[in-house]
């Protein structure tokens, strides 16, 4: 259970003289939810490119179950981007075939199931479905792969407080025993009962990094509330 | 578990940490008897599901509570409320007597004797249903 599935060591990215991450380090073992916090701008996104080898000049190393991230590491992960990814003029059901060979480890049957439970309507075009109806599906398709990682860039920042259990509930239901999921959100009320642990980012660095429990107990504050002080304005 | 889920399922004060949160809603259900000796407790995953949380915090508060002896697990059958009641009755007792000090206790901080709690408990005795 202890395996570790993600390793950032010392990982540091600019945009020409914009630091965008400096000296990141934090590991992910498998089985738990790590919660990647920062408000807009503080790096998560860039970071979570340079874990899904979506972007390659960087310091640092990053490992995906020992894998540099590449060919190897996509089919272990699945990633959730924060922009729509896929033509707008596919339609639902296209978006579900092209997933499905596409990613040896998706299952359709389950990715039926979950968009009826989220009721995205099938047969409309992805550009024809509302913001919130777009994140859902993009959610189906990411969590109906049996991956080993899910990356998930801020998965309810579009959807309204009322959907957002539902979407919780959904990736709870959906990451099996021993995957492992990194969530980046700037959102932290309605999800810190999920995380094992928590890592703020703050303009590029790692302000705060510990087991969310113990974060708990020791401040005798919430997640929200610790997020609130660090990035005080 | 019928009648016992509404108490598990109120949101939980993010402010402490979440399993101990769960561990005390258990102490209550198995101590008012809203849960009974040697009744099945719901898989880790359906209820961590159900309540909102992170699995492995669910599965800390499980342990938590078999260190305590309350709750046991057979390899194949699932897990189970402890049928050994004379533990559930020296358990609930001792977790009252802390309840019932640390209300004291308060009272104490608020100027009010013994006596004077005694009296106050009954007057407001009936708010207790």
């Amino acid at each position: 259970m202890s395996e570790i599935l993600l390793e950032v060591k010392h990982v540091s990215k600019r945009y020409g003289q914009q630091v965008a991450l400096r000296d990141v380090s934090f590991e992910l073992a498998s089985g738990k939810i790590i919660g990647l916090l920062g408000p807009n701008g503080s790096g998560k996104t860039t970071l979570i490119k340079i874990i899904n080898s979506l972007l390659a000049d960087y310091e640092g190393e990053v490992r995906v179950s020992g894998h540099k991230p590449g060919k190897e590491s996509k089919k272990l992960v699945s990633y959730l981007p924060d922009k729509m990814a896929l033509p707008t003029w596919l339609s639902v059901t296209e978006a579900l075939d092209l997933y499905n060979s596409f990613f040896a480890d998706f299952q359709l049957a389950r990715a039926n199931e979950l968009l009826n439970s989220l009721k995205v309507p099938q047969g409309k075009r992805i550009g024809e479905l509302s913001k919130g109806m777009q994140e859902k599906l993009m959610l189906t398709l990411t969590m109906a792969r049996r991956a080993k990682l899910y990356v998930l860039d801020e998965p309810i920042a579009g959807v309204d407080p009322a959907a957002r259990d539902l979407i919780l509930s959904t990736i709870l239901d959906n990451f099996t025993d021993g995957s492992s999921i990194l969530l980046s959100t700037h959102i932290i009320s309605d999800v810190e009962t999920i995380f094992d642990s928590v890592v703020f980012l703050k303009e590029g660095n790692v302000d705060l990094i510990g087991e969310a429990e113990t974060l708990r107990s020791e401040h005798g504050k919430s997640i929200d509330q610790l997020f609130r002080e660090v990035y005080r304005c | 578990m019928e009648g016992g889920g509404d108490s598990l399922k109120q949101s939980f004060d993010p402010n402490l940490p979440i399993y101990t949160q769960i561990v005390d809603r258990f102490k209550q259900l198995i101590f008012s008897g809203a849960m009974s000796p040697g009744e099945k407790v719901p898989a880790v995953r359906e209820l961590a599901l159900e309540l909102g949380v992170n699995p492995n915090t669910l599965q800390r508060a499980m342990s938590e509570l078999e260190r305590e002896g309350l709750l046991y697990t057979e390899r194949t059958a699932g897990r189970f409320v402890t049928d050994d009641n004379a533990l559930i009755i020296a358990l609930r007792e001792e977790l009252i007597a802390t309840v019932v000090r640390e209300f004291l206790a308060e009272m104490k901080a608020l100027g009010c004797s013994s006596a004077e709690a005694e009296l106050l408990i009954k007057r407001h005795g009936g708010e207790m249903k």
